[in-house]
This record gives structure tokens, C-alpha cells and sequence, in this order.
């Protein structure tokens, strides 16, 4: 992906999200912008800016008159005000700005506040059970691609109440999806329109088969007496796709990660259970997943920095929540740390929808686990890999179970 | 005490319903909804601040 590019020298002025040095360990370049450039640049991708402060990020997230959600994914094509199906955005809410932002969000908020959500947990937990069952009695086992990676797929899966035994196909899709950036655009746009047809055989199926699930949620709700247009109904369920699964697959697999090279942690975890909800906290912070983009809509100044209509900006929550400003040894991860006001899930109007679910998948997973395996090591660290790209985890994560 | 919730700040990150359950409860759209009156038993006092110190949107705000 990022093999044909130069190699950064300066992230102040030349940054790249997905140069090796960044995607291995961001931390200590993020670190040295705090203190000698707040406000990066790089003339990459068309020009854009890097915040590393939580006061920079948190006054970007919560600014929708100098910038706009229209593309949340930096890439080296960038959107124009044609390209988009306005006012919906391509996957609404997220690529929604003010005032169509408010009424795509209400209309999912319900499926996903806490009630609703918390009734998943018993289905969470058979299914982690279930995948820990499968990965057999040998002494190792990868709490990535056979743990992690399944439990938000499993999740979503269910919660669009498509066909369990489509789980390949859905998996699959999945990774078209996430991976879609990469590849040329012939292969993209056919992909996509296969991936597109089982999404209408399904949404049909819905029509035919109404039940009690997010997908027939979809079918049903209205906006003003009007039921959802099919792009709005297919848009927001891709959205759960790109926005449900590889983040929390990442967020879970950071934490397994984080518990394998840290004995004190996995101990302390396992012999005061009570911890577990300052734990997940902890890990959101400290192993965020995700950064955000934004557009510029406007020319304007920030602190000094003249930014220009379409420059990108890359929305780094996981680097405000290591802004020592905020916090506390901010790089040191406290597993038991009181007051934790991170800000992994956004802010502003753009706060994760999906943030009750995605705490309870982390917390359900990382207790099943521990259940099941309460003393486990890293079995080969060199072999630890990372994502690359605005949602960042460990992937591959070799774990010796005894 | 008095807990406080200013509703057009608070974006529903639910930071203060997983903490103090007994001071805080959620609505339809998952929002943070301060329970009863807002007033906070002495034996509560310590979970409100944890509940202000911890909203990421800085929502929430503890009255004398
Ligand atoms: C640990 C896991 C997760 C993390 C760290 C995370 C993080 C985020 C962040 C930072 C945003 C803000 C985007 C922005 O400001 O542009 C966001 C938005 C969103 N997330 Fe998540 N997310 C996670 C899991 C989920 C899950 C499980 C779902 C749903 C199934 C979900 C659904 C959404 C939706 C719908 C939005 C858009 C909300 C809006 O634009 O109003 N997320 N997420
Ligand atoms: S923690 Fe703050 S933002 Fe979250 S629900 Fe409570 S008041 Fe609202």
C-alpha cells in the first residue's frame, strides 16, 4: 500500500498516516508534534493537517461551519460537492452534515441506546464462547483472526438479521469493503456491485419476512410520514459494516494484545473482576482505534495555520487521548484509572452511535477470554501486526494459552 | 450536592449512566437524563464527580 511512497522525515511537515514508522508506533511521533507543531502539515493526498492536541481535535470535532464530514476517510481522490448523493452522504449519519446530520442520526439513535443494546449481552457471550470452543485444545491460539475479528462480525451479523450461515460471504464483504481503498477502481466498482446485490437480496428478503431486527428497523422507520429511500436503507447498513466491525475487532484485539505482555494487568483483571468497566475505559484510551477525516468547507485560519476549502484534516482522537495536558501519565496505561474522560468515541455531534455496543462487545470479549484462559503470554512479539490506516489494532496476535 | 446535565452538550457517551446508575439514567436515543431531582445522598457524592470528571463533553456540572 504505502510501499511505493517516500519514506517520512519530518512528520511536522511531510506526515503520513500510513508511513511504516507511523502505522508501528504512532505514540512518540505524536508526542514530539504536541511539543513542536500542534498543527502539522503534509502536502500529501492534495494537502492536509494533523492536530495532536485533545484542545485542537475536540475545537475540529465540534466545528461543522469550517469543516465537513463529506468524506471521513482520507484517501488521494477527494470528493467533490457533485460526487455526493446530497443530501444523504453515502453512508448517513456519518458522512451527513448539519441539518440532514440531526434527522439520519435520530432515526438510528433508538436501535442503539443502551436498553436496546444491553438485551444482546447473553448473545454476545454464547457467541464468544462458541468461538473460544472452536479454536480447539492446542497450546496457542490467535486472539485476532480467530477471536477478535469474529465477535463484531458475529454482532453485526445478527443484528441485520441476515442468514448465520452466510457467515463466510458476510465476512468476505467485510473485507471488500474495508479493504476497497486499495484496490483499482474497475475491480472496486465490480466488487461493489456484487457485494450490492446481496444487500438487496437481503433487504428483500426483510420486505417479504419483516422481523424484529435492525434491517426490518430500517425498513419501517419514517422521516416525516415518509418511509427511508433504498440508498438511505443500504447506505446506513454498509455503514454499520465500515463503522461496527473492523473497530471493535480492533479494539478487542489491542486489549488481548495489551493482557499478553502485561502479566500485572491480566492478574489484577482477573482477581478483581470489578475492574473490568475502568479496564475497558482504559484500553478505549489508550489503544483507540479510530481517527476520523474531515474536509475543510472553508478558507480560514487556525491558530496560525491558513487552511484552505477541500484540504483534508485527520481527526487523531487516539492522540488527544494521550495529550499529558488532559491526562495524568498519559502514556502509561492505569488499569484501574478514575477519571478517564477520552474521547476514543468523538465528540460533538458525530459521537459513535454504536458506542453502547461497542463497550459491551470489548468488555464481554475480554471477560470470556480471561475466563477461559486466566493466565496467557504473547508467544511471538515480533509477529505481532498492526493495521494501517485510520483505524488502527493489532492483528495478528500469536497468544499461548499454556 | 446537585447533579446537572445540560442536554444541549451532552451527545449520549454514557460515561455517567455506567458510573453512577443510582444519579443517572438514559432516554429513547440513549442521552444522559439526570434521575428524580438531582440531588445527590452524601453516599453518592463521590460517584457524582466521578460521573463529572469522566463525561467527555464536559455535560455535566455538580451545584453546591
Ligand atoms: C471500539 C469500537 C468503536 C470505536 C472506537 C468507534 C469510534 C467512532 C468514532 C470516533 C466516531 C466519530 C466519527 C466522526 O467524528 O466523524 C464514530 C461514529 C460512528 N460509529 Fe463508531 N466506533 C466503534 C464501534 C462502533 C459500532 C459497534 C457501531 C455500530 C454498529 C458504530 C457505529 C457508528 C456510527 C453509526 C457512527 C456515526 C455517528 C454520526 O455520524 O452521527 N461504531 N465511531
Ligand atoms: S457522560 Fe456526558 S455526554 Fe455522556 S450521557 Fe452522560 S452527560 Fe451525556
Amino acid at each position: 500500500m504505502s510501499t511505493n511512497k517516500p519514506l517520512v522525515e519530518d512528520f511536522a511537515t511531510d506526515w503520513d498516516h500510513t508511513d511504516p514508522q507511523w502505522v508501528a508506533n504512532p505514540y512518540p511521533i505524536w508526542e514530539d508534534l504536541r511539543e513542536r507543531c500542534p498543527v502539522a502539515h503534509t502536502n500529501r493526498y492534495g494537502g492536509a493537517w494533523f492536530p495532536s492536541t485533545h484542545e485542537g481535535v475536540s475545537r475540529i470535532a465540534k466545528d461543522t461551519e469550517n469543516y465537513t464530514s463529506r468524506s471521513v476517510v482520507i484517501s488521494n481522490l477527494r470528493p467533490t460537492d457533485e460526487d455526493l448523493p446530497a443530501p444523504i452522504g453515502i453512508a448517513p449519519p456519518i458522512t451527513s452534515d448539519p441539518p440532514f446530520h440531526a434527522i439520519a442520526r435520530r432515526l438510528i439513535l433508538p436501535a442503539f441506546a443502551p436498553g436496546v443494546v444491553n438485551a444482546l449481552e447473553p448473545q454476545i457471550r454464547a457467541l464468544c464462547n462458541r468461538l473460544i470452543d472452536q479454536m480447539g485444545s492446542g497450546d496457542i491460539v490467535n486472539g485476532g483472526t480467530q477471536y477478535a475479528q469474529y465477535i463484531p462480525v458475529g454482532v453485526i451479523q445478527q443484528m441485520l438479521g441476515f442468514p448465520e450461515d452466510d457467515i463466510e460471504i458476510f465476512l468476505q464483504i467485510v473485507m471488500d469493503v474495508l479493504d476497497a481503498i486499495d484496490l483499482p477502481a474497475a475491480e472496486r466498482q465490480a466488487r461493489g456491485d456484487v457485494n450490492r446485490a446481496y444487500f438487496e437480496a437481503q433487504v428483500q428478503d426483510h420486505i417479504d419476512n419483516p422481523r424484529d431486527d435492525f434491517t426490518s428497523y430500517l425498513l419501517n422507520v419514517e422521516i416525516e410520514g415518509h418511509k427511508l429511500e433504498m440508498d438511505h436503507v443500504l447506505g446506513t447498513i454498509l455503514l454499520t459494516l465500515v463503522a461496527g466491525i473492523d473497530t471493535t475487532w480492533s479494539a478487542i484485539s489491542s486489549s488481548l494484545w495489551h493482557l499478553a505482555h502485561h502479566p500485572d494487568d491480566l492478574a489484577r483483571l482477573v482477581n478483581e473482576p470489578e475492574l473490568i468497566d475502568m479496564a475497558v475505559e482504559e484500553f478505549l484510551r489508550f489503544y483507540a482505534p479510530v481517527t476520523m477525516a474531515r474536509l475543510v468547507a472553508k478558507d480560514h485560519d487556525f491558530d496560525g495555520c491558513p487552511m484552505k476549502k477541500d484540504d483534508w484534516i485527520l481527526l487523531g482522537f487516539p492522540a488527544a487521548n494521550r495529550d499529558p495536558k488532559v491526562f495524568e501519565d498519559a502514556d502509561t496505561f492505569i488499569i484501574d484509572r478514575k477519571e478517564n474522560r477520552h474521547v476514543a468515541f468523538g465528540l460533538g455531534i458525530h459521537r459513535c452511535a454504536g458506542s453502547n455496543l461497542a463497550r459491551l462487545e470489548l468488555k464481554v470479549a475480554i471477560q470470556e477470554f480471561i475466563k477461559r484462559f486466566p493466565t496467557f503470554t504473547l508467544e511471538h512479539p515480533n509477529e505481532v501486526t498492526f493495521a494501517p490506516g485510520q483505524v488502527r489494532g493489532a492483528r495478528n496476535v500469536p497468544i499461548r494459552v499454556k | 450536592m446537585k447533579v446537572v446535565i445540560n442536554a444541549d452538550a451532552c451527545t449520549g457517551q454514557g460515561r455517567c449512566f455506567g458510573i453512577a446508575p443510582e444519579l443517572f439514567d438514559f432516554d429513547d436515543l440513549g442521552n444522559g437524563v439526570v434521575k428524580g431531582d438531582g440531588v445527590v445522598p452524601p453516599e453518592l457524592e463521590e460517584k457524582a464527580r466521578l460521573a463529572e470528571a469522566n463525561c467527555p463533553e464536559h455535560a455535566i456540572s455538580i451545584e453546591a
